[in-house]
């Protein structure tokens, strides 16, 4: 714990660099310790795994040199798995995104009711994925799931589909889910963006004989682009990380024609016949290293840098 | 000729705003009525569905509203051990996690915001990398880790898992707090007789309190949802937590629609009313390190 008696007492300037670095380790270390055992030292752990060969106990057999990677890279299902991601990211974000502008719009208007509807949107966003999940393979069911039910009371459909067993719907089913648990967190983010805009700017366009369109296209788009940039960057990563909804719905479709890099990931060390825990480990290089890159045009966008205060 | 101007028909567009004024009281209420719904809708359905007997939920063709009701299945889900099992261990890895998230956020947060020192920015910078990386990118690295320390299977593998992934949030919005109170407040207890520590203690936390309160809230609902380090090291069932638990009542083999449902709703409703608490907050903390 910090020991506050060997803080250095004198005034601070606030210039880098004038307290001693056994002083920040006291301060920081617990924090340190949690980050450098539990996320440093796995991505560690996780290197080399994917340089080794394990029984399927998980006992280490020895070194496997770049096999894991080759591995992946051969794999017949490689392609499927890379297509699904791109288009389950890509999809799911670009709709959310999308769906979130309008409803953001929407919320940042003054209404009867709108605490509620904001409570309302909460729901899916505090729920844990996987109990969202669960409940939607019932919803689409195909005997007694509530959708069916509703589509063909409405007679939109003549039969029921199964939206979770025929190839064709179930990347769409999924991608349906995504953007339902990923809009409540990003209207939100396009709230407070909406808010931070000042008034009078809407005024001037006003005076100016803006139409609202013009308005919203010239004046509010370009005004909320840090939070268009920020919410867009954030989901790609919860996305691309979306481990619970592909691997409930798609939980009775064997072999990886529906998964995205991360179940294949998964499936390979704790489902497939084979456990193998290296190739795993090395498709789990290549999730990282994609994350790597995203996190990187991130920072670049916004130019982080650290702000003196 | 002065009645005319009275009876002409003011202009077009005016007409139109003062129909839109008088209707959007009633048309912006309904719109959130629709989005509401469309939101609430699943877990409505989830609710309905926990009130029937799982050989009616699975009965063709489907009905929307139960055709017998149910009310046991709550109080039978509450007296299921294998549940009281799941419960207590999402208790115990949410509040463990919560505790240990705020004892190593809360210095770490003091200090990057009031001091300069060399390695500062390297640390906040490990500290965003941190949150941009959900546990399951690295679950195999996890898995390997402790299995290695032989701590699969044990509530201290997803206590720190859960610290370790939360600490990020935990700093960015305690940070953002400390930052915005002003230096001559702490100078003024400094002055006083306090100590840094004394300072922390009784000056900064008491104003940083929405902070601290996000802080905590937070970790604890994300410990409480995660599931795929407790799919991957809790095999023990008695050990599961509820996430990972409850899906096993409904699996290829057994099929406990009401049950299923019913521990969800126990599961999601202290979450949701939580989550309101900090909702003016939480955006902050998610996006910190981006836009300020």
């Amino acid at each position: 714990m910090p020991v506050p008696a060997t803080a250095p007492r004198r005034r601070r300037r606030s210039r880098g660099g004038d307290t001693p670095i056994g002083v920040a380790l006291l301060w920081l270390g617990p924090a340190l310790l949690l980050i450098l055992g539990v996320v440093v030292f796995p991505a560690y752990e996780l290197v080399k795994a994917a340089f080794s060969r394990y029984s399927i106990t998980g006992l280490r057999l020895g070194d496997a040199g770049t096999t894991n990677f080759k591995n992946v890279l051969d794999h017949p299902d490689l392609i499927t798995v890379l297509t699904n991601t791109v288009i389950w990211v890509v999809v799911v974000v670009a709709l959310t995104v999308l769906v979130s502008l309008a409803l953001a719009q929407f919320l940042a208007k003054d209404f009867f009711g709108r605490k509620v509807v904001r409570w309302a949107i909460i729901v899916p966003w505090a729920a844990s994925l996987v109990i969202t999940a669960k409940l939607f393979t019932l919803i689409y069911d195909y005997y007694y799931g509530t959708l069916n039910m509703i589509l063909q009371t409405l007679h939109i459909t003549s039969g029921p589909i199964d939206f979770l067993g025929d190839d064709r719907w179930t990347m769409p089913s999924m991608i349906m889910v995504g953007i339902f648990v990923s809009v409540p967190f990003t209207a939100y983010v396009f709230v407070a963006g909406l808010n931070a805009i000042p008034g009078d700017v809407y005024e001037a366009a006003k005076i100016d004989g803006a139409r609202p369109w013009q308005t919203y296209w010239r004046i509010t788009l370009p005004l909320l682009r840090p939070a268009l940039v920020v919410a867009s960057v954030l989901n790609i990563i919860y996305v691309f990380n979306s481990f619970p909804i592909i691997y409930t719905l798609n939980d009775r479709n064997p072999g990886y024609l529906h998964d995205t890099t991360i179940t294949f990931m998964y499936k390979l060390a704790f489902k497939s016949a084979e456990k193998d825990v290296g190739m795993s480990a090395a498709a789990g290089i290549f999730n990282v290293i994609l994350i790597l890159i995203v996190i990187a045009i991130y920072l670049r966008t916004l130019k982080w840098q650290e702000q003196e205060d | 000729m002065a009645t005319v101007t009275h009876t002409a028909p003011p202009p077009l567009v005016t007409r139109r705003k003062v129909g839109w004024a008088r209707a959007r009281r009633y048309v912006l209420p309904l719109v959130g009525l629709a989005v509401a719904l469309a939101f609430l809708g699943p877990y409505i359905v989830m609710v309905l569905n926990s009130l029937r007997p799982s050989s009616d939920v699975v009965q063709t063709p489907p009905t929307f509203l139960p055709r017998t009701w149910q009310w046991s299945t709550f109080s039978q889900v509450l007296g299921d051990q294998r549940f009281l099992n799941w419960l207590k261990t999402s208790l115990l890895v949410a509040t463990s996690s919560t505790i240990i998230v705020v004892l190593a956020a809360i210095p770490a947060a003091y200090f990057t915001a009031r001091f300069r020192f060399p390695g500062r920015i390297a640390f906040l910078f490990l500290v965003l990398i941190t949150q941009m990386f959900a546990p399951t990118s690295l679950v195999v690295g996890l898995y390997r880790e402790f299995f290695e320390l032989n701590l699969v299977n044990t509530y201290l593998a997803l206590i720190l898992t859960n610290s370790a992934f939360n600490l990020a949030f935990a700093i960015w919005i305690l940070h953002g707090f400390f930052s915005s109170i002003p230096k001559e407040v702490e100078e003024s207890a400094h002055l006083d007789g306090c100590g840094r520590f004394g300072t922390l203690i009784r000056i900064m936390l008491p104003l940083s309190l929405p902070g601290v309160v996000t802080a905590v809230i937070f970790t604890f609902i994300a410990a409480w949802n995660e599931y795929v380090v407790a799919l991957t090291l809790m095999l023990d069932d008695a050990k599961k937590p509820l996430t990972v638990g409850i899906t096993s009542y409904v699996t290829g083999y057994e099929q406990h629609w009401d049950q299923l449902f019913a521990a969800s709703i126990i599961a999601i409703i202290p979450v949701v009313i939580l989550f309101a608490f900090i909702e003016k907050h939480l955006v902050g903390g998610l996006t910190a390190g981006s836009i300020k």
